[in-house]
């Protein structure tokens, strides 16, 4: 066991180095654009005497590596800096969305996730049959259709048609979870239906590749049913990469969603960078490209982990 | 048959017929067998691979593989006919009345589960026993078995057994529903000698003491006669003859099993070492070695090949012996000592070594499924090192290919433009010598070259290397865990053990008593024909001492 908690505190290891080049990256790609950030933030119509006022709020004129230095410590505190065109804090810009992004997540994960494993045991053990083809069929139109698509599509049905749910997903502070459930529903559903066709697909392909192991022959001469061959001598050998595609999905689901957004007005954190970006408010553009930066290692790290916890030669050594 | 009654029959199967599918046709691959097999009963089944023994063992249980169907005939169980019967009825004789025991267990054991959870899974499942009875049964099997710790043994998963114990736990988990019929698909295959003989005796001992018919497939001849109360052998899906054990030992009646019988007669005259002061080709000196981890797995090796010698080099599995190769090809630099190409010291990585003393270390390999790239022909396989190491193009590395196909015997003008996969395991091993070859090298490693290959291909690939030995005047360093190749070609002899060499010299000494200890054990536990062999060797080492002496 103490083999594993080692294993998994280098992976973190170099999940943090990997976010701090990461930090870099970001930072110095903004320093790359012609001009400075206060230029490019005041426009065409800027004086001098404006652009150079900005400077000095903004602290241009000092050296990068030392501006870099001081944006990292304070990024560590969670203090992003203040937003060039608002002039609060950047946290207060972005922290309640992200908090939002990761509700809507995480509702979308908890019905899309068992939902596609289970559907992918299922059309493996039918495989080849029309429920097989016909499963496979309606989630690959669900995921090669835009989200925008989709999500007009469940607006007009189910909205528009049929008024079960709203079509705008706006939120308030004083809502009740059930009422919170329900008005970001068609959101979470457009989401779930663009992720489940790959993780399901994964999973089928995953036990379907196991069945042609000796194990699998001597379970079934073993006279074990076909179900039970599936469900607890394939599957359990087929982790591994059903939790990298599903740790692949999350991080879509946090980062990959601006226009699930955009459709149904939903405060998330991808609309603000996209607004940040065309009113070019480099903190805040930073700040959340550094946020979905260690979102995607966080999950990537956390499949890596899933993956070892699974294997049994791993968890159980000589 | 005279032992068995016509009343007693258990499984009778009738002109079966089974095609495999492939190039999107069906293509007969058991051609009309019959085979009748009373209670109690042990039937040999051998011949070589494609034969199809297993595809044969499968259909026992009703089972055509993934690929496959029975196509013809009739299979019936104790008046059940199998191939009418549905697929419920089919699956619930197996794993209760039909037991398998698979080629590899390592392979066979879901890595997932603990043993013991898969071992108890049919009993529970045709509520023959509740959970904790099928747990206490399976102790005592593994008591039967006579695997260590049997108490705890099963609590393991898979990967923390070994292979010849997790052998054993696969024949006490087809025991577990005491079925009438177990069928056994090369269940020694995978295992050294010494393992080997504990197996043969833990399924021996079992299958007599609950009286189960079995039906033991594998392309060992004095396996087989161990094991086997009958003997069916099979050629390309047919049946050639079937005949008592005894009879069939004493006298065969049909060419093709005379000619296997034969096999193991091939031997070439054992050659001396220079005595003029030629130096040894090879000379390994003192080398340690470890992979990454530490843990040494050479410890004080040495030994030499001399120009135009075999050098045998035997061991278990895990002994180091490929290990000493991958040292002597720079692959693995030692930690300590040295390897000397005619008395030069050679720079121990590969990335160090020149173009002419890379040429002198090629070796062929056990897998030549695995060893020779299938998308790229054959012709290239083999120009390719012809052209790095003697810089040959167009007309004269076509004549070079053209020269080396001639060698191995394979007609030019027909393999020059072939795929790996279009050959046979033999034919594919011949290309592996050619690559070899092509080096123009003075000393070739050869790695258990014959050890996945049939008898009779495997004496074709000796006697090949044997000829280009004596045109080509090659070293070989010899690597099997096989004591009848060694028997057959070497000239000396090195046995290793636990990363050390503990005996060598020349072969008639080597096979002349006294020996070493290990190589003692190593010599006797090959299986021989004589069909007392097993029970006589068990007496002599005494059956308890079994387990241990294979822990040596």
């Amino acid at each position: 066991m103490n083999d594993l908690l080692l294993l998994v505190l280098k992976r973190l290891g170099f999940g943090l180095l990997t976010l701090l080049v990461v930090s870099i990256l970001i930072f110095f790609a903004v320093e790359l654009l012609p001009g400075d950030v206060a230029e490019a933030v005041l426009g065409q119509g800027a004086t001098p005497e404006t652009v150079q006022a900005m400077r000095d709020q903004l602290g241009l004129d000092r050296p990068a590596v030392v501006r870099y230095l001081e944006w990292l410590g304070g990024a560590v505190t969670g203090d992003f800096g203040v937003s060039a065109v608002s002039g609060e804090p950047v946290i207060n810009a972005i922290g309640d969305r992200f908090v939002n992004t990761l509700f809507l997540a995480a509702y979308a994960a908890v019905i899309a996730v068992p939902f596609a494993i289970l559907l992918g045991i299922v059309v493996a053990l039918l495989r080849n049959s029309v429920f097989d083809r016909v499963a496979n069929v309606l989630t690959l139109t669900s995921i090669s259709s835009p989200e925008f698509f989709l999500g007009y599509i469940l607006i007009l049905y189910l909205s528009v048609k049929l008024p079960l749910f709203p079509a705008i997903a706006s939120l308030s502070s004083d809502m009740s979870l059930g009422e919170l459930l329900h008005r970001t529903f068609l959101p979470a559903l457009t989401l779930v239906l663009v992720v489940t066709a790959h993780m399901m697909r994964m999973t089928r392909a995953a036990i379907i590749n196991l069945l042609a192991s000796p194990y699998i022959e001597m379970a079934r001469l073993k006279g074990v049913p076909p179900w039970k061959v599936i469900v607890r001598h394939a599957l359990p050998n087929a982790w591994a990469p059903i939790i990298n595609v599903v740790a692949l999905n999350l991080a879509y689901l946090i980062t990959g969603v601006v226009l699930v957004e955009v459709v149904f007005v939903y405060p998330g954190i991808g609309q603000a960078l996209v607004d940040a970006v065309s009113k070019r408010d480099f903190p805040v553009v930073q700040a959340s490209s550094l946020i979905f930066a260690a979102t995607f290692i966080l999950l990537n790290l956390a499949a890596d982990v899933g993956a070892i916890i699974t294997n049994p030669r791993l968890r159980h050594p000589k | 048959m005279g032992k068995f009654s016509d009343k007693d029959i258990l499984l009778e199967i009738k002109d079966l017929q089974i095609q495999g599918y492939s190039d999107e046709t069906w293509i007969d691959i058991i051609k009309g067998v019959d085979l009748t097999l009373h209670r109690g009963e042990v039937l040999g089944l051998i011949g070589e691979s494609g034969a199809g023994k297993s595809t044969i063992g499968a259909a026992a249980m009703g089972y055509a593989r993934d690929g496959t169907r029975i196509s013809g005939g009739s299979i019936e169980f104790d008046s059940m006919e199998l191939t009418t019967a549905t697929e419920a009825e089919r699956r619930a004789l197996r794993g209760s009345r039909i037991a398998y025991v698979a080629q590899s267990a390592a392979a066979s054991f879901n890595p997932a589960h603990k043993i013991i959870d898969q071992h108890t899974e049919a009993p529970v499942q045709y509520r023959i026993q509740k959970r904790m009875e099928a747990q206490e049964d399976a102790i005592e099997l593994y008591e039967r078995l006579r695997l260590p710790n049997p108490e705890e043994i099963g609590f393991r998963y898979p990967h923390q057994v070994s292979g010849g114990q997790l052998q054993r736990a696969m024949t006490a988990m087809a025991m577990s529903c005491r079925p009438d019929l177990i069928i056994f698909d090369e269940p020694t295959t995978a295992l050294d000698v010494t393992t080997q003989i504990e197996v043969l005796a833990a399924i021996r001992d079992i299958v007599d003491q609950f009286n189960t018919a079995a039906i033991y497939i594998t392309h060992d001849l004095a396996v087989v006669a161990q094991m086997a109360d009958t003997i069916k052998v099979l050629l390309k899906g047919e049946e050639v003859e079937q005949a008592s054990t005894e009879q069939m030992l004493k006298s065969p009646k049909e060419d093709y099993t005379k000619s296997l019988w034969a096999v193991r007669s091939f031997q070439r005259p054992q050659k001396k070492r220079p005595t003029d002061g030629t130096p040894p080709i090879i000379s390994v000196k003192n080398i340690d070695a470890a992979y990454t981890g530490g843990v040494k797995v050479l410890d004080d090796v040495s030994f030499d090949v001399y120009p135009g010698m075999t050098v045998a080099v035997v061991g278990e599995s895990g002994s180091g012996k490929s290990t000493t190769a991958r040292c002597i090809t720079g692959l693995l630099p030692p930690s300590a000592g040295e390897i000397q190409f005619k008395g030069e010291t050679l720079p121990p990585r590969y990335t160090d070594r020149s173009k002419d003393q890379l040429r002198q270390a090629q070796m062929i390999y056990q897998m030549a499924d695995t060893a020779l790239n299938p998308k790229v022909q054959i012709h290239e396989i083999i120009g390719r090192p012809a052209q790095f190491y003697s810089g040959l193009k167009g007309g004269d590395l076509k004549q070079r290919v053209d020269e080396l196909l001639d060698l191995i015997e394979l007609e030019p003008s027909k393999y020059y433009n072939r795929y790996p996969p279009e050959l046979s395991g033999g034919q594919k091993q011949r290309i592996g010598i050619a690559r070899a070859l092509a080096a123009e090298p003075e000393f070739i490693i050869c790695d258990e070259v014959t050890s996945a290959l049939d008898q009779l291909v495997a004496e074709g690939i000796l006697k090949l290397l044997d000829r280009l030995q004596k045109e080509l005047g090659l070293a070989y360093m010899f690597i099997t865990h096989d004591l009848a190749t060694v028997r057959a070609i070497a000239d000396e002899v090195v046995v290793m053990q636990h990363g050390k060499v503990v005996d060598q010299g020349p072969k008639d000494e080597m096979f002349t008593p006294p020996h070493h200890p290990y190589t003692d054990l190593l010599l006797s536990s090959v299986p021989e024909m004589d069909p007392n062999w097993l029970t006589t060797l068990l007496e002599e080492r005494g059956v308890d001492n079994v387990g241990e002496a294979a822990d040596v």
